[in-house]
C-alpha cells in the first residue's frame, strides 16, 4: 500500500508562506513527479510528506491513517536525497543495513536483504567500500539500496539525479523507471527538469508559488495545458506564445504553438521571418526566427538535415488544430 | 597574480619562524635545565646554560617532601571529569544550534563566549561563599563543576563549528531510516564528528589541567591538583628555583606527552572551519 492524501496542507516559515493551501491525492503504485521552477515549494512539499518539516495546517493521510503528527521514521516512507546523504563512516553494507538495524531486525534477515539489494543494484563488488571510494552513480545506487531494503509504503526522491553528469543521469533515470515497474511501489519524485518529469511520471504535478497549476499525465499536460504557465513549462523547447493581432484572429488573448507544430518552408507560409540562430542537434534542428508577428524570436523544430543558415528568409505555418488558445487570465479556452 | 616565493624570502621566513618558536619554547627549556641544577647554580649570574653538574637531587627532594601522585591523580580526575561533564551538556547544545538554528543562535553563542571575558576574580567571592555554604571547599566534585562551567562555552563553540560542517541531510536520512534522537546523535553524528570531539576533549583536558586560579583558591590539600603542587614550592622563605623548576616539570610532563602525540589533532581542531 502507498496512498498519500494531502488535505488543505499549509506551510509557512514565519511570515513567508511557502504553500498557501493544497490538496493532492497520490494513489497506490503511482509514479508522481512534482515539477516547477526553483522556489515553487516542491521540495518543501516532499519534506512535509516525509515528516522532515511540520505542516502549519491541514492533514497528511498515509494509507488511511493520519500521519500529520507522526515522526519521519513512523511514516513507513523511504527517501533518497539529492546529496545521497550516505553515512560516510559506514561501509556500503552498513549503509544499506542501517534502516533494518534501526528497525531491530535480526542479523540473518538483514544480511539476506542487503545482499539481495546489492545484487539488484550491481553493488556486490563495492559492498565493503566506504562512500568516499565510490563514484556519483554508485553512491546514488547505495542511497536507493538503503531505501528499497525497508520495503517502504512509498519512495520519496528529492532531485536525486541533479548531481550526476548528463550521460549517467539518463542511465539512472531508466533504472529508477525500471525499479518502479518491478516494485510497483508508490514513488514521489521532485525535479525541476521537465524531461525527467515527462519521461518517468504516471502523473505530473506542476507547481508554482506553492499552488498546483495542473495535475495530469505527461501527455495531458503536453496536449492540453490548463494555462500559459503550464504551457510554457512543459515541452522543450518552450511553446511559442503570441499575443496581439495574431491571437485576436483566434478570439484569444494569447495563442500558443509548439515548435514542432510549425510547418517550415522556404517559399510560402503564414508568417514570414528571418533565421536568427540555427541549432543543429543532428536529429533535429531548432531555428530561432525573427518575425514581425512577435517581439521575441519564434522557435521552430525542423529536420536534422534542413538546409538553413542564419540570415535566411523562411515561412512558418502553424498547424491549426494544434493551436492553444488562452484568455486574458492566461487560462486555456476549450 | 600569485606571490612569488624567492629563495631569499624563504630563508628569512624560516629563520624568523625558528626564532619565534625558540622564544616561545625558551621558558620551558630553561625550566627543564634549571630543574637539573643545584639551587646555587639556578640563581648564579651569569647564568649557566648546559655546563653545570647535572643532578637529580631536586626531583628526589620533591618526592620526599610531598606526594606527587596524589596531586597528579587529582589533576587527572578534575580535567577528565570536567571534560566529560562538558561533553554531556555541550553535544546536545551544539547539535541544536548547528542543525536547528534560529535568528538568535549567533547571539546565544556570542553571549556564551562573553562569559569568558569576565575576570574570574570578579566572581571569586560569590563562588567561594557558595562553596562554603554547600561544603564543597577542597572537594573534587566542586572543582569539577567549576572547571566544567568555565570551559563549557569553549566546548560548545568548538563542537558547534564541527557540527556545522556535517551536512544536515545525513541526519535527516538517519531520521527517515528510523533513528530516534539518541541514535541519531550516538550512531551518526558522533562517529562523523570523532576528530572534532577528540580535539575538543584534548583542548579541554589541557585547559583544565593548566587552570590555576580556581584550583588554587578553592582547594587546600584533599582536592589539590598539580597547580597547587607547584605553588607549594614557592615558599615564604624565598624561592628555591631549582626545586620549583623540578616541580613544574613534573606537573607539565603528563600533558606535554599527551599533547606531543596528539598535536596533529589539536592543530586541526583549532583551525577547523577557519578555511573552507
Amino acid at each position: 500500500m502507498g496512498q498519500i492524501h494531502l488535505e488543505k496542507v499549509r506551510k509557512a516559515f514565519g511570515e513567508a508562506v511557502i504553500i498557501p493551501e493544497l490538496d493532492l491525492q497520490i494513489e497506490d503504485g503511482e509514479f508522481v513527479v512534482f515539477v516547477g521552477p526553483s522556489g515553487c515549494g516542491k521540495s518543501t512539499l516532499l519534506r512535509l510528506i516525509a515528516g522532515l518539516e511540520d505542516v502549519t495546517g491541514g492533514q497528511i493521510v498515509i494509507d488511511g491513517q493520519d500521519a500529520t503528527e507522526l515522526p519521519p521514521a513512523k511514516r513507513g516512507l523511504a527517501m533518497v536525497f539529492q546529496s545521497y546523504a550516505l553515512y560516510p563512516h559506514m561501509s556500503v553494507r552498513k549503509n544499506i543495513a542501517f534502516p533494518l538495524k534501526m528497525a531491530g531486525m535480526d542479523q540473518a534477515e538483514i544480511n539476506r536483504r542487503v545482499d539481495y539489494a546489492a545484487k539488484t543494484l550491481n553493488l556486490d563488488n563495492y559492498i565493503d567500500r566506504r562512500p568516499a571510494q565510490l563514484s556519483g552513480g554508485q553512491r546514488q545506487r547505495v542511497a536507493i539500496g538503503r531505501a528499497i531494503v525497508r520495503e517502504p509504503a512509498a519512495f520519496l526522491f528529492d532531485e536525486p539525479l541533479s548531481n550526476l553528469d548528463a550521460a549517467l543521469r539518463v542511465g539512472m533515470r531508466l533504472e529508477i523507471s525500471e525499479l518502479h515497474q518491478r516494485l510497483k511501489t508508490t514513488m514521489v519524485y521532485v525535479t525541476h527538469d521537465q524531461v525527467e518529469a515527462m519521461t518517468m511520471a504516471d502523473k505530473i504535478v506542476v507547481l508554482r508559488a506553492g499552488h498546483i497549476e495542473q495535475v495530469g499525465s505527461p501527455l495531458e499536460l503536453y496536449s492540453a495545458p490548463r494555462n500559459t504557465f503550464v504551457a510554457g513549462f512543459i515541452g522543450s523547447p518552450k511553446m511559442n506564445q503570441l499575443g496581439g493581432a495574431e491571437a485576436a484572429r483566434y478570439n484569444a488573448e494569447t495563442i500558443g504553438i509548439r515548435p514542432e507544430h510549425l510547418r517550415l518552408s522556404t517559399t510560402e507560409g503564414t508568417w514570414k521571418g528571418t533565421v536568427k540562430v540555427s541549432e543543429h542537434l543532428g536529429s533535429d534542428t531548432f531555428l530561432h526566427v525573427e518575425s514581425p508577428v512577435h517581439d521575441e524570436p519564434l522557435t521552430v523544430r525542423a529536420d536534422g538535415e534542413f538546409p538553413v543558415h542564419a540570415g535566411d528568409v523562411v515561412y512558418l505555418t502553424p498547424e491549426e488544430d494544434k493551436i492553444h488558445r488562452f484568455d486574458a487570465k492566461g487560462l486555456a479556452i476549450r | 597574480m600569485a606571490r612569488r616565493v624567492t629563495k631569499g624570502r624563504k630563508i628569512v621566513t624560516t629563520v624568523l619562524a625558528w626564532f619565534v618558536g625558540l622564544v616561545i619554547f625558551f621558558p620551558i627549556l630553561w625550566t627543564f635545565l634549571t630543574s637539573f641544577k643545584t639551587e646555587l647554580q639556578a640563581i648564579s649570574i651569569p647564568p649557566v646554560f648546559v655546563a653545570f653538574d647535572w643532578t637529580l637531587e631536586n626531583y628526589r627532594t620533591i618526592q620526599s617532601q610531598s606526594n606527587y601522585l596524589h596531586f597528579m591523580l587529582n589533576s587527572v580526575y578534575l580535567s577528565l571529569g570536567s571534560t566529560a561533564l562538558g561533553l554531556i551538556f555541550a553535544i546536545p547544545a551544539a547539535w541544536a544550534m548547528a542543525f536547528s538554528p534560529t535568528k538568535r543562535t549567533k547571539d546565544v553563542l556570542l553571549w556564551m563566549l562573553s562569559t569568558k571575558m569576565l575576570p574570574a576574580v570578579g566572581v571569586l567571592i560569590p563562588i567561594y561563599l557558595l562553596f562554603v555554604r554547600f561544603g564543597l571547599l577542597d572537594s573534587r566534585l566542586g572543582l569539577i563543576v567549576v572547571l566544567f562551567l568555565i570551559n563549557l562555552p569553549i566546548i560548545v563553540w568548538m563542537l558547534y563549528t564541527y557540527f556545522k560542517e556535517i551536512p544536515g541531510e545525513i541526519l535527516e536520512a538517519a531520521r527517515m531510516d528510523g533513528a530516534g534522537l539518541a541514535k541519531e546523535i550516538t550512531q551518526v553524528l558522533a562517529p562523523m564528528a570523532v576528530p572534532g570531539i577528540a580535539s575538543t576533549i584534548l583542548l579541554n583536558v589541557i585547559l583544565s589541567w593548566n587552570e590555576a586560579f580556581w584550583t588554587l583558591n578553592l582547594t587546600t590539600s584533599n582536592a589539590a591538583p598539580l597547580t597547587a603542587f607547584i605553588a607549594s614550592f614557592s615558599s615564604p622563605q624565598g624561592n628555591f628555583y631549582a626545586k620549583l623548576s623540578a616541580a613544574s616539570m613534573l606537573a607539565i610532563a603528563p600533558i606535554l606527552i599527551v599533547g606531543w602525540f596528539s598535536q596533529k589533532q589539536l592543530v586541526r581542531g583549532l583551525t577547523f572551519g577557519a578555511v573552507k
